[in-house]
């Protein structure tokens, strides 16, 4: 007798993604659709889906979907939640959506405590456009639209998205984890639980930042790619929980007394 | 059958209010009405105004260029809008704060010492009210009795201000009543 | 229910409670806040939410998530934030979502200023956003119009699936007038009901409902944008609306005006009849579609036609495409804030009558 051990979540759509070999976002749906099943939420889940390389989300997950314009999805997952608080609302976004053009957008959406879970994909680079530079690409690191890599003196240095969100005052779940090896994918899925987990609650906004490798756009094969996002990214972002809904202001330390 | 008028003030002396309860009369008695808060470079100079219409049939324009009356409750206001008033219409002086006469000789000119009057009611914040009274003493744009009843729901929430309104009103009746005769 | 004092703005936001609407999302802007205002302490006390959203943009894009949950939606703003609005205003249009947006148009371009306008004509007519794509446009000349017509355009952009603007200017939002509502609020057609609403989905019952705009295969893309054409030419067959005044009689000179403008052209006009000026008007209400039919027979008893605008000249384009240059058209125009006056009209009137009107 042949026994299932293993199978596609529910959540998940029968079709091929067109994602590139290496890349860690099916890793990453497979995750959010996994999660979505063991809660039993898929048939009362709407996701948002981006501009950039999972602007197809949509096609993939077996649930409701919006299509959002370029970085506004955090305000389109605001309107749907607020529409129908019942709704189990997520928005899946890259580095360029929700850290650059949607910058705004994210910020205020977690300030204002909205009841969703935002899956955040930071992979250090502008995929669907080619392999521009994002606002999370690495010191020195080279993009088509910094040939030179990445010259801090003129963009500023890459954009710590976690630490920021978790910086405001409002009670929210945040953390970072990565997908580029089977045991980060544990924890990762365990942070994504926990995220919507908070949701079905009705705790608190929450948002997991996930590092994601991009082969393609970094010029890397999938192992290199691996590694590269072990030893590059991981000490600028570190991996954990930065905040969660029972958690204090971070009040400022006295000002030390004049010496 | 129209009535509009400009109503004209500094900003305080309450021109907005009587512009809206003179609104709100002419439609509890049945007429069409509007009520233009300023707006545009009416703005400017030292006045805040309201344009009220009055009619039997559904309001034109709500802008009124040149209005058939207007009432100025200070000098700003007399000097920005008597040019406008139409030849023939009625000009509102709130004499107790404006020294000076009207410049125009084709309009009817009343002089209505609407300060002075309210602080002998020891009502000082009244003038606007005998300014409404003698504006309605003066054209019969609207009924007494609904004015009445409109000042009684206006000041409902302060009923000491209800009889001594009324009274400011009544006076300035009066004043409009006489000058036109 | 009896008539009431109301300020404009605050009976656009009452209209749209009456409606069954009980989500608005916005951002302050002069001269509209009052509606904003207006809703966030009534849609509390009826159930409803409000939220201030960080941007013009951020709050569009709300809209855009809570439209496709089928349920009613509103927002307001003026010029500069509509503008920003025009994004989302694509995409809602795209993925055929109902909602309604009033545009309380002040001066540009610009920051421009905060005084009465009708410079946005063009762009609630013709786009504004990319793409193929076109906006039920609703332009009411009195509280009470705007009040009925806010009511409406809620039923007009769920039958059609399709964004639905009212465009007045800061009188229409500054003024008070009588305004009456019925007691009992019914849609004046039956409308359809909104299997395409994302709300989850529930295994094999019901198909997965994707709110989406993106089309990436041509072919597919290009079907899309034939039903939507399909469907502006259905509003084009059925929404048009205007308001004739005189246009039994006879008359040398039509005026062709909407808006709050087009009451201040009454007022003209009845000097001009006073003084044996024959003139009639004709008022479009629907912006887009634009009564072209109606204009033009209206002005083929006239020897010329005035077009009267608080903008340097937009609707007389489509007034143009309407006469075709079978008439000389006129214009007279204010912008920057500056009100036509019935005195500037009259005139106008008078020298076109005379012979030197100045054609457009």
């Amino acid at each position: 007798m042949i026994q299932t051990v293993f199978q596609k979540p529910d959540s998940l759509a029968s079709v091929i993604t067109h994602y590139c070999p290496g890349c860690t976002h099916g890793v990453i749906h497979r995750m959010v659709g996994e999660v979505l099943d063991e809660l039993g939420v898929r048939d009362r889940t709407v996701g948002v889906s981006p501009v950039g390389c999972s602007v197809l989300a949509y096609n993939y997950f077996e649930t409701d979907f919006h299509e959002a314009s370029h970085g506004r999805a955090p305000a389109v997952a605001t309107g749907i939640k607020r529409a129908r608080p019942d709704l189990i609302v997520f928005a899946y976004q890259g580095d360029g959506d929700l850290a650059s053009i949607g910058m705004g957008e994210i910020i205020h959406c977690a300030n204002r405590g909205e009841k969703i879970t935002v899956i955040f994909v930071n992979n250090a680079i502008y995929g669907m456009t080619g392999g521009q530079m994002a606002p999370t690409t690495m010191p020195n690191q080279v993009a088509t639209t910094c040939p030179m890599g990445r010259d801090v003196e003129q963009a500023g240095w890459p954009i710590r998205m976690a630490e920021l969100v978790s910086a405001l005052r409002t009670p929210a779940y945040v953390a970072r984890a990565s997908s580029h090896s089977p045991l980060h994918t544990v924890q990762a899925k365990a942070m994504i639980r926990r995220a919507f987990q908070y949701q079905v609650e009705g705790t608190c906004f929450s948002m997991v930042e996930v590092l994601s490798t991009c082969p393609t756009n970094w010029g890397l094969p999938p192992n290199e790619a691996d590694r590269w996002l072990e030893e590059q990214m991981m000490p600028y972002y570190p991996l954990g929980v930065f905040k969660t809904p029972d958690g204090r202001d971070r009040a400022p330390k006295p000002l030390p007394a004049d010496e | 059958m129209q009535n509009d008028v400009i109503i004209a003030g500094f900003g305080g002396q309450g021109v907005m209010l009587i512009g809206k309860m003179l609104a709100y009369a002419g439609m509890n008695q049945g007429k069409e009405v509007s009520w233009l808060p300023s707006y545009g470079p009416e703005m400017r100079g030292g006045t805040s105004n309201c344009t009220v219409v009055i009619s039997d049939k559904p309001v034109a324009s709500p802008v009124i260029q040149s209005p058939r009356a207007l009432l100025a409750m200070n000098l700003p206001s007399l000097d920005k809008f008597e040019p406008r008033v139409k030849p023939g219409g009625l000009i509102l002086i709130n004499s107790s704060l404006i020294k000076r006469d009207a410049v125009r000789t084709d309009v009817r000119v009343l002089k209505v010492p609407a300060n002075d009057v309210a602080n002998e009611l020891d009502n000082p914040k009244g003038a606007n009210m005998v300014a409404l009274g003698a504006y309605v003493g003066a054209t019969r744009a609207v009924d007494v009795a609904e004015m009445e009843a409109l000042i009684r729901k206006t000041f409902a929430a302060k009923p000491k201000l209800i009889d001594r309104n009324i009274e400011a009103f009544h006076r300035g009746y009066a004043i409009g009543e006489a000058g036109v005769k | 229910m009896a008539k009431k004092l109301m300020k404009g703005a605050e009976a656009i936001g009452e209209a749209a409670i009456r409606a069954g609407c009980r989500l608005f999302f916005g951002y302050p802007i002069t001269p509209q806040n009052e509606i904003p205002e207006y809703l966030s302490h009534r849609l509390p006390q009826v159930g409803g939410t409000f939220v201030q959203a960080e941007s013009e943009v951020a709050a569009s894009n709300m809209l855009y998530g809570a439209a496709g949950t089928g349920e009613r939606v509103f927002t307001s703003s003026s010029s500069p934030g509509i503008s920003l609005m025009q994004e989302a205003i694509s995409y809602m249009a795209g993925s055929q979502l109902p909602v309604v947006i009033v545009n309380i148009m002040r001066a540009g371009p610009g920051l421009g200023g905060i005084l009465p306008a009708q410079g946005d004509y063009l762009q609630s007519t013709k786009g504004g956003g990319h793409g193929d794509y076109r906006l039920l446009v609703l332009a009411p000349n009195s509280v009470q119009e705007a009040a009925d017509l806010v009511i409406e355009a809620f039923d007009l952009a769920d039958y059609y699936r399709n964004p639905v603007l009212v465009v007045g200017d800061g009188l229409i939002g500054q003024m008070m007038e009588p305004v009456e509502f019925k007691d009992d609020y019914a849609p004046v057609r039956p409308l359809p009901p909104k299997t395409w609403a994302s709300t989850g989905h529930t295994g094999g019952e019901k198909p997965r409902s994707i709110i989406n705009s993106l089309f990436l295969d041509p072919e597919v893309l290009e079907k899309h944008n034939q039903a939507l054409q399909a469907k502006y030419a259905e509003m084009e067959k059925n929404e048009i609306r205007y308001e004739g005044y005189g246009l039994d009689g006879d008359y040398d000179v039509l005026i062709v005006a909407y808006g709050t403008v087009a009451r201040v052209c009454q007022t003209a006009m009845e000097e001009l009849e006073a003084d044996g000026v024959r003139v009639a008007m004709i008022r479009p209400i629907s912006l887009y579609p634009y009564p072209s039919q109606a204009v033009r027979e209206a002005a083929e008893k006239a020897s010329g036609v005035l077009v009267v605008e608080l903008s340097a000249g937009q609707m007389i384009e489509d007034v143009r495409l309407a006469l075709e240059g079978r008439r000389p058209i006129h214009f007279h125009g204010r912008t920057g804030g500056m009100l036509a006056t019935p005195e500037e009209i009259v005139d106008k009137v008078r020298r076109i009558v005379e012979g030197r009107g100045g054609k457009s």
